[in-house]
């Protein structure tokens, strides 16, 4: 047990996740694990520019595995739930899920700092709810209602926390905004990093070079994670990236690829990337291989640009989750009765959330006009006629 | 710097203060460009608020691409005045970026006709970002730059985007005629949370206009929505913003002489825009012009005209409102050509002449 508690301090202190996460009783749970903790293997980085890498291999204890594990299948249920949402037509415009990915977010939240910010693009169900949003405050955003993180305002593409600069719409814009923010922590020198997360179709975007420039020059405190899982939209990175070795793409920028599928793997070359920007060395570029199991959103089938043949493949034998599991039993550092368990407990909350999501009210109509400005000085906001103006509300307190 | 009026001006209005036995203190005192006035407004506010910046391209060991920023880096280092690359969407998406994580970026860009670049972060991502995390994300930078038609530079360098960021919701939108407006506004826009744009003008910059004891002292500063009436008349309301109230000031003189007393009204900022200080005048007036730099259609002066269209205060006309604007042509580059492409003094003299006659069908074949 000695062994065990560094690390599960570590972990518990240095992440809100476990606020956020509720009441999953994993500290009991170490007592049906046979082993407090086990070595893994991670799949080779390649490297950019660098001469020396993340760990090889990592350390697991039982607390971790089962945290990471609960959050795999959170996000993995988050997902499935706004499926479901969409189809009855309850979340509405656009819905971009995320199964398939999970292993990306979820290791870079585990190693991350409660210093640290983040900043991605309009797949962000998981990642807000890993920054600390309720499961609520996620999928009544989703279905619009008043207990939305963004009061119904922001939708699906708009989600925001504490140090979670959004959910952002327009491709490729975060990573510009993300350099902003890593900008402010240096500034600030408060120690933090910023990561920046944009994917594939994003990284040929010129403003991501821009932002690489002045990131570089500037020895920004920024990572700039490519999520790459092989299709903006329909097409491929080869039919779209004339380099499609994502990490090189910073050129002077040092770079990390990395296995996105494995959650030892990200959540390692994270723990490197916070030691490598905090030592003043600047941005590092790290590109995640992943695999996206929907299509682009909700209204794409994703089979006619792909075969369904590839995906079932990736589900069989590269799924971020059942791989996972596969690990961390076969190396008996948990037991498929806390798996089962964490599965259970997880599908409870999140129905309970999502039905929370669905019997909520959306805001009163007053707030079509709330928020607009920090101090608004107009007297009254336009309506769609004269005859119906609308009065500028205050409804988050000022501070 | 294309100004050649300067020194006509600087005379006349240093005679002004010389033989004028007024106690007023705005005649009393000392003339101050408006570049100088700018400068003075982002000294100050650095000075007291260590989380005001400048970047923007030359702002640094240049002294400004217009000299805006001068002696601004000597002062205070590479930390706080940072010289950027020639891209503006890259710095324009920085700032926001500093801004979401609360630090107050000042981004100037050499000159708007560039924001073009950058006009996604200006929209989508500092516009919209506080109403999209329902007040989560204030977002508290100042774009800021020449706006409108410089002289001899064509037309991707001369226009005017008043209305073009005057159309979204979210922003605050600027435009400074005088040295007191340029600081006053300069401040108000710094110290306030939303994201402001601020419109300057390049022929304005080394235009000395009097500046009294109270707008050169470090706490004055102007409310945002707000115009200002800069001389009162009784017969004709002008509605302007920015270098276009030089030009109906010099149409009010010469209207004066022939007895029309217009009311010149000085918006500073088009959005908010202060229509109770324009309906209150044309109350009076019971007639209206509007002039602008920019281009007619959508323009600064439709807006008016409709606000007009939609409210009471149509009943108070006497006669249509006209709109004296830019013509509606891209900016030519001959001499000859530019000055028809710009509302000139004559330009507003006679527009106002045509509505208070009530000559629009004449004036108008």
């Amino acid at each position: 047990m000695s062994k065990l508690i560094p690390s599960a301090a570590k972990l518990l202190s240095g992440t809100s996740i476990t606020k956020a996460a509720g009441p999953v009783a994993t500290t009991s749970n170490a007592k049906y694990s046979t082993k407090s903790e086990s070595t893994f293997e991670i799949k080779p980085y390649k490297l950019h520019k660098l001469d020396k890498g993340p760990a090889q291999s990592a350390t697991l204890t039982a607390e971790d595995a089962l945290k990471l594990y609960e959050k795999l299948a959170t996000l993995r249920r988050i997902e499935t739930a706004s499926g479901n949402l969409y189809k009855e037509k309850i979340i509405r415009g656009f819905c971009h899920l995320y199964s398939g990915q999970e292993a990306v977010a979820v290791g870079m939240r585990a190693a991350m700092r409660e210093v640290d910010s983040v900043i991605t693009a309009y797949r962000c169900h998981g990642w807000t709810h890993l920054m600390g949003v309720s499961l609520v405050g996620v999928l009544s955003e989703l279905t619009g209602r008043r207990t939305g993180c963004s009061r119904g305002k922001g939708g699906s593409m708009h989600l925001y926390g504490r140090n979670f600069y959004g959910g952002n719409g327009i491709v490729g814009a975060q990573v510009p905004l993300g350099a902003g923010l890593a900008f402010a922590h240096k500034y600030r020198g408060d120690g933090g990093v910023t990561f920046a997360l944009y994917g594939d179709g994003a990284a040929n975007q010129g403003q991501l070079f821009e932002a690489y420039n002045m990131a570089k020059l500037w020895d920004l405190p920024c990572v700039f994670v490519c999520e790459n899982n092989g299709y903006g939209m329909g097409t491929s990175v080869d039919r779209a990236s004339a380099s499609s070795d994502y990490y090189s793409r910073g050129d002077y920028i040092p770079g990390i690829w990395v296995d996105g599928m494995d959650v030892i793997a990200t959540r390692e070359a994270t723990r490197f990337a916070i030691d490598y920007c905090t030592s003043g060395k600047g941005p590092l570029v790290m590109e995640m291989e992943t695999y996206r199991y929907s299509g682009h959103s909700m209204s794409d089938p994703g089979t006619s640009y792909r075969t369904r043949d590839e995906v079932q493949e990736v589900r069989q034998t590269r799924d971020p989750i059942t791989s996972f599991k596969e690990k961390i039993l076969s190396n008996e550092l948990v037991t498929p009765d806390q798996l089962k368990e964490i599965d259970t407990q997880v599908r409870k909350e999140v129905d309970e959330a999502t039905k929370v999501s669905k019997s909520e009210p959306e805001v009163g109509v007053e707030e079509l006009a709330g928020d607009i400005y920090y101090s608004s000085l107009e007297p009254q906001i336009r309506g769609v006629t004269p005859a119906a103006p609308l009065r500028h509300v205050e409804v988050v307190a000022r501070k | 710097m294309a100004l050649k009026s300067s020194p006509v001006l600087f005379g006349l209005l240093a005679r002004l203060s010389r033989r004028s036995f007024s106690t007023s203190k705005a005649l009393a005192s000392k003339p101050v460009t408006v570049r100088d006035a700018l400068n003075q407004a982002i000294d100050e506010e650095m000075e007291r608020d260590d989380k005001v910046f400048v970047l923007g391209e030359e702002v640094a060991q240049y002294d400004g691409a217009y000299k805006v920023t001068r002696g601004l880096w000597k002062k205070y280092g590479d930390k706080r005045v940072i010289d950027t690359p020639i891209t503006e969407i890259g710095f324009a998406g920085i700032a926001v970026g500093a801004a979401f994580a609360g630090l107050r970026p000042i981004c100037e860009f050499m000159t708007f006709n560039f924001s073009m670049q950058a006009i996604d972060h200006i929209i989508n991502s500092a516009a919209k970002t506080f109403y999209m995390s329902a007040g989560a994300v204030p977002v508290p930078v100042v774009f800021r730059g020449p706006n409108g038609a410089a002289a001899g530079v064509a037309a991707q360098h001369s226009q005017c985007f008043g209305a073009w960021y005057g159309h979204c919701p979210g922003l605050k939108v600027l435009m400074p005629y005088s040295s007191e407006d340029a600081k006053g506004l300069l401040k108000a826009a710094i110290r306030d949370n939303d994201p402001v744009v601020f419109l300057e003008d390049e022929i304005l910059y080394g235009m000395p206009f009097p500046m009294s004891d109270e707008a050169l002292a470090p706490d004055f500063v102007l409310p945002i929505g707000k115009a200002k009436i800069e001389r009162p008349g009784n017969h004709i309301t002008v509605v302007c913003a920015g270098k276009a109230t030089d030009t109906a000031l010099q149409a009010a003189n010469e209207l004066s002489g022939k007895g029309i007393e217009c009311e010149v009204i000085n918006l500073r900022s088009i959005r908010p825009m202060d229509f109770d200080t324009i309906a209150q005048s044309v109350a009076k007036t019971h007639h209206l012009i509007t002039v602008e730099q920019g281009w007619p259609q959508s323009g600064i002066g439709a807006e008016i005209c409709a606000r007009v269209m939609e409210s009471p205060t149509f009943f108070e006309l006497d006669a249509p409102a006209w709109r004296v604007s830019g013509a509606d042509v891209p900016m030519p580059y001959a001499r000859a050509l530019e000055a028809l492409a710009l509302p000139r003094a004559a330009d507003v003299v006679a527009a106002a002449a045509a509505v208070i006659g009530n000559k629009i069908a004449e004036a108008a074949n």
